[in-house]
């Protein structure tokens, strides 16, 4: 049993918390999603000449070829100080689903110019009608000779007008439900056809619905084979979800770590708030859920070298679903002891929160992993 | 034990029923919806009820209330959450009117009451300071006599709506004593007088109701004193009752669990509707349960305080079981709009653009809401409340 990290993941962790404690803060944050993008470029070209965006990259593309040890590590701190950026779009979801499904050539082109931070990219997988189920696709993929022509409209594409290219699951064959019959297309942001509505999250940062009418798309555009994409797709999100539990857990320690610093500084009735019983225990409660959840993260973490195990697949349901239920406790705990203060716009505790929402319903919800974690645990 | 409406009480719900399709309350809620139409919405509608005579069914019928038994006031709470019908802006006419009519002299009820009732005064109320929340007999903000007058010195804090207001009703400390709760007075300040400011406090769901009010060297006649001085904190205390009874706000919150099954009917995923999802059954029939029981505990509190006086330390848990509840609403809410929750819809991107009609809403209910469990006291201090008042501990 062995829960330390390596050398190398040490020093990923140190070079990562000293940015969040000395160059990054919460006024600065707030500056930068308040740019047009919802992000700051400057900011874009630190992380590559961190050499951040190489970490989840194979080193056949160019990456670091990191483990989910080292994406955790990275993630937990980008979630401590709250920092916004498109490492979950661009690199998460565009670039991963490029590792792991395309071509070599495709990949030589892009996978370089995702880490060298020159491109922007989206993964267009959800549609109005799906909520969270990623096999409902009604966008269709047609093929024409040499071309496919692809109409439709994706919901909520993170990072989507910003994004140079994106990648669209769109369904090829069969019914609007089915597991057979997505497929994936890397799509320019300007070709023909595609429009985007663009609109801010509540965290701040940005995000798009995709209109996609007759645009042509090249055969050879095709990611992860004709009709079988839902895999590479599921597989991308399953990483991505670990990624961004850690980046929960991160805004959840901090929010503690917050609470439990205001309760001590706070006066009331003589004293300082966090001398009360009741507010102690509270924040014990908070201090539990982090750790629980923290648990959890690390035994999804080390069952991901079998991503298609039953195993692994009920640590991340169980993963996934915790972070939501304690996310959001230790969230509305956090408002709550910060009385009046939590909830001004001003204090960055409310700001957390919102991260944490959006983060708890983005790839299912707390209710939905709970569904898929008792369709394995009490299959008959 | 008997909760059937008799026929009178049926005649009466006819009445109201009556009332509501004719008053065309949709009107006014349209423009109560946009900030900027916010206050004239409110007062148009305010109007309205004044014009029927039911704008403070509460007050006693001298003093221009509606003078309705506990049924009745249960049967119009009822028929205007069915009319989608906007609650009354509780400051002057569930807070400070009581207070006037209870505590004043017959000059002052003569002076405020009318214009409480027919809309015409806006009111905001001046309790919580920064070093003073949950902890609100430790208030700072001094008056001390000159001449005729006071002069007021200090700030308070989540002053709703201070920025339309025409009044503000504050807690001031007009005596330093060992006691924090003695030596405070209850006065009603006009917002018009020199040495006022009203900074507005940004809060976290980006809609402005919440602000800071100043005051520098601020002369308030003494005559604007409720009572005694230095009794203003008995005087504020039964106020507190009424407010946290008002804060409970069950009607709103059924009218609310409806909106969300209608939300869940259409909401869709893998193929079937979220209503008939088992984990949403789950938690909505959860809520569900617990406002049917606190239906009837209003109910019985309310035929309580028929029978005597003001509501008691049982306001304090109308006040918890209320805003836990209405939480509860949001979160299912937000939940159930999953990312969409997460739009911020503005003039470029309007729910319609998005194509989610109540998103946008859901989270903007979620984020406010959080504030339920702190305003009015918080959840924590009515806890405290019960446990001394109530259980003796």
């Amino acid at each position: 049993m062995n829960f330390s990290l390596t050398e190398e993941q040490q020093m990923l962790q140190d070079s990562a918390s000293r940015f969040v404690g000395q160059d990054y803060s919460f006024e600065r944050r707030q500056k930068d999603v308040n740019l047009s993008q919802g992000f700051d470029p400057g900011l874009w070209r630190q992380m590559a000449d961190l050499g951040w965006l190489a970490v989840p990259f194979s080193e056949a593309n160019g990456g670091f070829g990191g483990d989910a040890t080292d994406l955790m590590v990275l993630m937990e701190q980008f979630g401590k100080g709250l920092v916004a950026s498109p490492y979950l779009p661009t690199i998460l979801l565009f670039g991963r689903t490029l590792d792991l499904g395309a071509s070599g050539a495709l990949c030589q082109d892009l996978v370089p110019r995702l880490i060298d931070g020159q491109l922007q990219g989206s993964l267009a997988f959800m549609e109005r009608q799906a909520r969270y189920q990623l096999s409902d696709a009604r966008t269709s993929a047609v093929r024409e000779g040499e071309y496919f022509l692809i109409n439709g409209e994706k919901t909520l594409v993170l990072n989507g007008s910003a994004a140079d290219k994106l990648i669209v699951s769109t369904r090829t064959s069969g019914n609007q439900l089915d597991e057979n019959g997505i497929s994936l297309f890397l799509v320019d942001a300007d070709a023909p056809g595609v429009s985007r509505t663009d609109y801010r999250l509540m965290d701040g940062q940005r995000a798009a619905n995709l209109h996609l009418r007759q645009v042509r798309v090249k055969a050879d555009q095709l990611i992860g084979g004709e009709d079988k994409g839902l895999a590479l797709l599921q597989q991308v999100i399953d990483q991505a979800t670990s990624g961004i539990c850690a980046e929960a857990l991160g805004l959840m320690s901090q929010l503690t770590n917050t609470t439990i610093e205001y309760s001590k500084a706070r006066k009331q009735f003589g004293v300082a708030i966090g001398s009360f019983q009741v507010l102690q225990h509270r924040m014990v409660d908070m201090f539990t859920a982090c750790e629980q959840t923290r648990s959890l993260l690390y035994r999804a973490t080390c069952s991901a070298d079998k991503p298609d195990s039953p195993e692994h697949r009920k640590n991340l349901h169980a993963l996934k679903m915790l972070t939501g239920r304690k996310g959001k406790a230790v969230g509305n705990e956090a408002i709550q002891l910060h009385g009046g203060m939590g909830i001004t716009d001003e204090l960055d505790v409310g700001h957390y929160v919102k991260r944490l929402m959006v983060l708890n319903s983005l790839f299912g919800d707390a209710d939905y992993h709970q569904q898929h974690l008792a369709a394995l645990s009490l299959a008959a | 034990m008997d909760t059937t409406l008799s026929t009178d009480d049926l005649k009466f719900q006819d009445e109201v029923r009556t009332f509501f399709a004719k008053a065309a309350p949709e009107k006014a809620r349209q423009l109560i919806s946009h900030p900027e139409t916010y206050k004239q919405g409110i007062v148009q509608w305010q109007k309205q009820l004044y014009d029927q005579g039911w704008v403070a069914p509460f007050w006693p019928k001298e003093h221009g209330g509606a003078g309705w038994n506990v049924t009745q006031s249960y049967i119009y709470e009822c028929e205007r959450v069915q009319a989608n019908a906007p609650d009354v802006v509780p400051f002057g006419l569930k807070m400070v009117g009581p207070v006037i009519y209870t505590y004043g002299n017959d000059e002052q009820k003569r002076h405020f009451l009318p214009g409480i009732l027919s809309g015409d005064d806006w009111w905001c109320q001046g309790y919580s300071e920064p070093g003073a929340g949950s902890d609100l007999a430790s208030l700072k903000t001094r008056a001390d006599r000159d001449g005729d007058d006071y002069i007021v010195n200090g700030s308070k804090i989540w002053t709703t709506y201070a920025q339309y207001a025409d009044w503000i009703f504050c807690l001031v400390r007009t005596e330093q004593s060992t006691k924090p709760q003695n030596g405070i007075s209850f006065l009603l300040i006009d917002m018009q007088t020199p040495g006022i400011t009203v900074s507005p406090i940004p809060s976290i769901n980006g809609v402005y109701s919440l602000n800071e009010v100043h005051f520098d060297n601020v002369r308030v006649p003494q005559a604007n004193r409720i009572g005694e001085e230095g009794q203003g904190w008995t005087y504020a205390k039964s106020l507190l009752a009424h407010e946290r009874t008002a804060i409970a706000r069950v009607a709103d919150s059924k009218s609310r669990l409806e909106t969300l099954r209608q939300w869940a009917a259409r909401e869709r995923q893998g193929g079937r509707t979220m209503i008939s999802d088992p984990m949403f059954q789950a938690r909505f029939t959860e809520i569900e349960a617990e406002l049917m029981a606190l239906e009837y505990t209003e109910l019985r509190v309310l035929a309580a305080m028929a029978n005597n006086q003001s509501p008691g330390a049982e306001s304090s848990l109308m006040k918890i079981k209320g805003t836990e509840i209405q939480q509860a609403i949001h979160e299912l809410g937000m939940e159930l709009a999953g990312v969409y929750g997460g739009i911020v819809a503005d003039e470029e991107a309007t729910v319609t653009d998005i194509g989610h009609d109540f998103g946008d809403q859901a989270r903007k209910d979620f984020m406010y809401g959080r504030a339920a469990t702190i305003y009015g006291g918080s959840n924590e201090i009515q806890k405290n409340i019960i446990a001394k008042r109530v259980l003796g501990l």
